[in-house]
């Protein structure tokens, strides 16, 4: 199995742990990734509010780097996954925006032709490597680890492309398939605050507070998570979510730590050691350590 | 005037249809266009022709002008080619020297620009002209009609129209699934907005069908096969073991007791899920007939043999066997009713709403078994916890007006969600909240009855529910279901925790709706609701002649309506059979015996076994009653011989040089 890969700009820096482990995992159950050269940033939820034909363009750029290759493409961020697919749909469905991108795309030498199917590494895992497959590369099962599976906003909204937009349940399937005990969490798919804990930290931060605390309510050991801004926002604002709601605590995790885990890896191999708030302690109480 | 007998003499009519065609197409150029078509005598525009003076011009104009051939621009034969034909029979004509060309459908509904859609009218126009030439007298030929009218589908449509029909005199089948009739107003506790009893309305029609002496009532049994034509249907019907003798068993309920299993085992279908029966069983105390089944899916004596047989020992008068085997049964009737009714919608489709997943969500149907008083709780309604609920909530429109699921309004569920509302605070006293789109209270008392709930001091909160969550964020909505909505009205989020929450599921087609369509041979709409012929002027007849619809099976409507449609089914079946003599149309399929080498390829290929082979002469003959004039057989004959009337190939060879050459 071959992909194309746009790590975007996350998995090169605040989510490094989510590219080592995906990389690692990946590895193991035999699937290859070719990251694109020379991709760019995929302009985010900022940038369409700014220029918006500009931040389609933009977006377009990748997917017209990776036509040539004619291989699903993978976007591990759930915020790049969105905005390459909604780049697609808008492309295909608007033929005014499609005549400037084309422009836009042309002045740089690239054209693109509507052929790039985008995928997330969970749609892959699941439904191109199937459950069996991950199954059967299991060393260590997750056995008694509680997650809370949270999959946030983006790779179910406003597309739900492979699983269901408000209650989407593949995440649990792969890391019930991993030994994991999968905790009932029905905010799953709620708003990790965005960008808020920037701009309105008030709210933002409190958005976050409701998503740990009703993890730890629920008795998860950690939460496990798809997306690096989702990640971001559990693991980095806990002390504040100390500070102004709440003493309350769970270490947030990359789906894909999970399963490396479960596939014999070490905890540094899988940047494990990368997070604020460690897992260390949570996975050594289920006995799932590793040393380094 | 003298004309040579097979000169045409063409008469063009072009149709405003108010403004559905002037509005696109420049009519009175598309008729000055015709005036210089060969053979075209007389060419007019008329605002609408199928009126009376539409139709009194064309009779005047084959008289005055001695036209042969008829052709009016106008909408879709299925609407009004009859019109036209009669109209053409009535000046003098034979109607068949008639043809009919769609410029509404075809052209003015579905484009854009007048230019173009102008010259497309003419094209049609020219392409019928050039056909209609082509045209012979034909001749209806009369068959008669069976008698005998079969209804499918034992709800309160079907029952309506079984005893209207049967009161009428008419002998009538009536074939239900299910081990009883009554359908699904048998499992509602009271009826809006009179709050009637479902039971107490329903259940003497439902004796009255089993004492009827017209009526043979089959139940558990299926129609499999339909064949034959108006007037004339053959009808197959599977009646599946019940392993019960239905003219021994009384309906004591003896069996039941003696059963094997102490304790219900299996979920009760007819309570929605609620409560346990066991494999022998009835499914209500008012069933009919008042006779047993056992559902062979968990009787340990059908499925393993070894078993017992408490119940058998039980019944003193033998009325279980065992052995029994299903039996088929072939009638034929002149026309069929089709009251297949509909399901709710499977409100597990919605994740977040919670059906499964928590205690206490019920669907509407599960709590119309709560509150009856025969239901599985007697009428008392409890939480899984056994206490009573200090606060309902009940959601409208799960599965309807929804782009995600069906996006149809189911019509009945603000009605009877207003009904429930009621009986619920009625039962419990409890707070209750209806989260609503629009409240649709349109009928007899209906917004009488909402003025009624609001004054019994029921909330009403405008918003679609976006989840059900057990998600607390405070002390009161601790343990209790919250349900998140956006208030419309008030402009922003709410929380209300309640201890109950009821899903109002809209009506959806049956699940087999599609292999029952294609028994009876009747279309459907998009969402799979059977189609009636014309939604406003044929609403109980369909595309197929003599088969006719009541009830849900043609769309989501209450009781009322679908006792008036089913009223309505049963008279049109009546004026069918009653005139027991019916015309066929004569655009069938013949075959020319010199022509024909008697290789049979046709008998095969006949969707309606109208083909057989004449061993003696050694050639293919065609029924006319049967044959549908499908033109399979004239397509497939190596040998081109078999012609179809109103398809020769003259005529579609003039017709397409017609659409092709602009002369």
């Amino acid at each position: 199995m071959r992909y194309a890969y746009y790590p975007g700009c996350s998995l090169k820096g605040t989510g490094k742990a989510y590219e080592e482990s995906l990389l690692s995992v990946f590895r193991t159950l035999g699937v290859e990734l070719h990251e694109i050269e020379d991709w760019n940033c995929c302009g985010a939820t900022s940038y369409s509010s700014v220029h918006n034909s500009a931040a389609f363009a933009l977006a377009a750029r990748n997917l017209a780097l990776a036509e040539p290759l004619r291989m699903d493409l993978v976007a591990p961020c759930a915020a790049c996954y969105l905005v390459l697919e909604k780049t697609k749909r808008y492309i295909r469905n608007h033929p005014h925006l499609d005549e400037r991108v084309r422009r836009g795309l042309q002045a740089a030498g690239l054209r693109y032709e509507g052929n790039v199917r985008v995928r997330h590494p969970l749609d892959v895992l699941v439904n191109d490597v199937g459950l069996d497959a991950v199954r059967a590369k299991v060393k260590r099962p997750l056995d008694g680890l509680a997650v809370a599976p949270y999959y946030g906003c983006q790779v179910v909204r406003p597309y739900s492309t492979f699983d269901h937009q408000t209650y989407p349940v593949l995440m649990d399937r792969l890391l019930e398939a991993a030994g994991a005990k999968v905790v009932r969490y029905p905010l799953k798919t709620k708003c990790c605050g965005g960008s808020l804990t920037g701009t309105q930290p008030d709210v933002g931060v409190r958005l976050a507070w409701f998503l740990i605390r009703e993890a730890k309510k629920r008795g998860a050991d950690v939460i496990a998570t798809l997306c690096p801004l989702c990640h971001f926002n559990l693991d980095s604002y806990q002390d504040k979510i100390a500070r102004t709601c709440e003493k309350v605590s769970v270490p947030t995790v990359y789906f894909t730590q999970l399963l490396g885990l479960a596939f014999g890896h070490s905890e540094k191999s899988l940047g494990l050691h990368r997070n604020i708030v460690s897992a260390h302690a949570a996975l050594a109480s289920r006995s799932l350590a590793t040393a380094g | 005037m003298e004309h040579r007998a097979d000169e045409p003499r063409i008469g063009v009519y072009v149709c405003h249809c108010g403004s559905n065609i002037a509005g696109k197409v420049r009519v009175a150029a598309v008729a000055e266009a015709a005036a210089l078509l060969p053979g075209v005598v007389v060419s007019r525009d008329s605002k609408y022709m199928c009126s009376d003076p539409g139709q009194e011009m064309i009779q005047q104009d084959i008289r005055e002008h001695a036209l042969n051939r008829i052709v009016v621009a106008s909408c879709s034969p299925l609407l009004h080619e009859e019109t036209f034909r009669k109209a053409t029979e009535r000046g003098g004509l034979n109607p068949y020297f008639f043809q009919m060309v769609n410029l509404r459908e075809h052209d003015s509904w579905v484009h854009e620009d007048a230019d173009a859609a102008t010259e497309k009218a003419v094209d049609l126009v020219r392409a019928a002209v050039r056909r209609v030439r082509f045209h012979r007298a034909l001749e209806k030929t009369e068959v008669p009609v069976h008698p005998d009218v079969l209804v499918v589908g034992g709800g309160i449509a079907g029952i309506h129209a079984a005893l209207t029909l049967a009161d009428a005199g008419k002998r009538v089948y009536l074939v239900e699934r299910e081990p009883t009739i009554g359908g699904h107003m048998a499992r509602f506790d009271k009826t809006f907005p009179t709050l009637d009893c479902a039971a107490c309305i329903l259940t003497p029609k439902m004796s009255s069908v089993k004492a009827h002496p017209n009526i043979t009532l089959w139940t558990y049994s299926d129609v499999t096969s339909v064949s034959g034509y108006v007037g004339n249907f053959k009808v197959v019907v599977r009646r599946r073991p019940r392993y019960v003798r239905e003219d021994l068993c009384v309906g004591c309920l003896e069996c039941i007791d003696a059963c094997v299993y102490k304790e219900g085992r299996v979920p009760d279908e007819f309570n929605a899920g609620l409560g346990k029966r066991k494999p022998i069983y009835i499914p209500f105390p008012q069933a009919t007939p008042q006779v047993v089944v056992v559902d062979p899916a968990s009787c340990i004596r059908v499925k393993t043999g070894k078993c017992k047989s408490t119940c058998v020992e039980a019944c003193d008068r033998d009325a279980i066997v065992f052995d029994q085997k299903e039996e088929i049964r072939e009638i034929e009737v002149g026309a069929i009713v089709v009251a297949t009714g509909f399901e709710t919608f499977d409100a597990a489709r919605i994740p977040q709403y919670g059906l499964g997943v928590y205690d206490d969500v019920y669907t509407s149907l599960q709590v119309e078994r709560m509150v009856n008083s025969s239901g599985p709780t007697l009428g008392e309604v409890r939480l899984k916890n056994g206490s009573t609920p200090r606060s309902i909530g009940i959601i409208h429109c799960v599965g309807s007006r929804d782009q995600k699921t069906n996006r149809w309004c189911s019509r009945v569920c603000c009605m009877y969600s207003l009904k429930l509302a009621h009986l619920l605070k009625e039962h419990t006293g409890a707070q209750v909240y209806n989260f609503y789109i629009d409240i649709r209270a349109a009928g007899k008392g209906y917004e009488e009855f909402f003025d009624r709930l609001r004054e019994e001091g029921v909330n009403f909160i405008r918003g679609r529910v976006a989840e059900i969550t057990d998600w607390t964020m405070t002390p009161e909505e601790e343990g209790r279901l919250v349900i998140r909505v956006e208030d419309t009205l008030a402009g922003f989020v709410r929380r209300i925790p309640v201890d109950m929450v009821v899903l109002a599921v809209g009506l959806e087609p049956a699940h087999d709706a599609q292999e029952v369509r294609r028994v009876l041979n009747i279309g459907c709409s998009n969402e799979g609701f059977f189609m009636e012929r014309h939604p406003k002027l044929a609403p109980v007849e369909t595309f197929t002649e003599g088969i006719f619809l009541a009830g849900c099976c043609q769309g989501p409507k209450d009781i009322p309506d679908t006792v008036a449609q089913a009223g309505a089914a049963a008279a049109a079946a009546l004026a069918l059979v009653d005139a027991g003599r019916v015309e066929l149309e004569p655009n069938t399929a013949c075959v020319v015996d010199e022509a024909c080498s008697g290789c049979k390829t046709c008998v095969a290929l006949c969707p309606y076994t109208a083909i057989s082979h004449d061993r003696e002469r050694g050639k293919a003959a065609v029924n006319g009653a049967l044959c549908k004039g499908c033109g399979t057989c004239v397509a497939a004959c190596p040998s081109g011989a078999i012609r179809q009337n109103l398809f020769e190939d003259d005529q579609i060879f003039g017709e397409i040089e017609g659409v092709l050459v602009h002369a």
